[in-house]
């Protein structure tokens, strides 16, 4: 792809640079569903919903898993601050199917309106982990 | 003067703390050097955030918002960071002065307190403990810090404290540590001189109020955050310090002695030798 379409991409968490690069086109996951954007979008700063960040690099896309946080779009660049972020193979897919299973287990006796939420996020963030080390 | 014996045992019981300073010194640099770390890697995200939401907030000054301005009551919560274990020269001392020298009134505060010392202290001085998480200090992570963000923000909003201060030491360096007071909420909006960056009209999603709801608990939770990774490495750091100088202290001390030492030996020795002499002269 031309280079004239590149932006810049950071992902930070509170423990690290996640990931700098040059990207053409980022797939992420907001509260009001998925967005992609290219270069020039409109600076927007919005919220992040648990879900997968798909990094379309000059050679080949990265996939990543990130979980609560928001993104500032401007014109050449996105920031992602998320509080927490993971690449597929950092992913313990065995300890997210554990963690499946037991959200599942919770929403099907809930008890008090708080836990259902609870269980609810723990599920998405479990279902997303899967999901990314899955592929 | 001391006896050689009581000389001999001070000495070594002085060597003795002496090695257990040393060791200590080591531990501490040790994990100074991992919270340092820590603490650096930290920092770009805390930058990012800290210039995102001034950068909101300047925009933004029509907004009303309930996290922009404080509460009826004149109560303030006061999260307190310090360590569990002592040791450490002045700093939990120093963090502590921050909150006694200030100018509140006892009553008028609920005690956040993170670190058993501080805990410790602000309660024997009277103050309102209305919690104490010793546990986290000993491996901050951010899960901590949003625990304990939640809570200081639900007091927060159900209007139970009008502010909210964060007291920590700040790390500027291996050797340089600054106890520091910050308020956290209401969000003060700095006075920042218009720059360039700022022309850029920033749209949000779903809508500012929204936005804001979202990333004030997290500006709160990355300042925890950051304040607790910085103040690990403080309280390191300032142990080594303590340490490093009680070592030195001990040989001083211990170069002292042995002259002593050596003083009281010769001494016996000659008095010995006048008796030997005085009583072969008496014979003779």
């Amino acid at each position: 792809m031309a280079d004239g379409n590149m932006f810049k991409v950071e992902i930070i968490t509170p423990d690290r640079v996640f990931y700098t690069g040059e990207a053409n086109f980022i797939e992420f996951t907001t509260a009001s569903g998925d967005i992609g954007v290219y270069k020039n979008h409109i600076p927007m700063t919005t919220v992040l919903a648990p879900g997968i960040v798909t990094i379309h690099e000059a050679e080949g896309t990265k996939e990543a898993a990130v979980h609560a946080g928001f993104v500032e779009i401007l014109n050449e660049k996105v920031t992602l601050l998320a509080e927490l972020a993971e690449w597929p193979d950092e992913i313990d897919v065995s300890r997210a199917e554990a963690a499946r299973e037991r959200a599942e287990e919770r929403l099907r006796n809930h008890s008090a309106e708080i836990d259902t939420k609870r269980a609810e996020y723990a599920l998405r963030k479990a279902l997303i982990r899967i999901d990314v080390a899955g592929k | 003067m001391a006896s050689m014996r009581d000389i001999k045992r001070r000495k070594s019981s002085i060597s003795s703390t002496q090695q257990i300073t040393k060791a200590m010194k080591l531990v501490s640099t040790v994990k100074l050097q991992k919270a340092k770390t820590r603490a650096e890697q930290t920092t770009p995200y805390f930058d990012y955030m800290y210039r995102t939401v001034s950068s909101m907030l300047a925009k933004s000054n029509n907004i009303d918002h309930p996290y922009l301005t404080s509460g009826e009551t004149p109560k303030k919560a006061v999260v307190v960071i310090t360590s569990n274990r002592g040791l450490a020269g002045g700093y939990n001392t120093n963090v502590v002065k921050l909150i006694t020298g200030a100018d509140w009134k006892k009553e008028d505060l609920d005690i956040y307190a993170v670190g058993g010392k501080g805990a410790e202290i602000l309660d024997r001085r009277g103050y309102h403990i209305a919690g104490s998480y010793p546990e986290i200090m000993e491996d901050p992570c951010y899960e901590d810090a949003s625990a304990l963000c939640k809570k200081v923000l639900d007091a927060f909003t159900s209007g139970e404290v009008g502010e909210i201060y964060l007291a920590y030491t700040h790390f500027k360096n291996t050797v340089s540590h600054e106890p520091k007071l910050i308020k956290l909420l209401p969000v003060e909006i700095p006075e920042e001189t218009e720059e360039d960056e700022d022309l850029v009209m920033m749209n949000y999603e779903p809508n500012e109020t929204e936005a804001l709801n979202m990333i004030i608990p997290k500006y709160v939770t990355s300042l925890f955050y950051g304040a607790l990774v910085e103040a690990l490495a403080s309280e390191n750091g300032a142990r080594m310090q303590a340490m490093d100088s009680a070592t030195s202290n001990a040989d001083e001390l211990i170069s002292d002695l042995t002259l002593k030492y050596n003083r009281a030996r010769q001494g016996s020795i000659t008095q010995e030798l006048t008796e030997i002499i005085a009583g072969a002269n008496a014979i003779s």
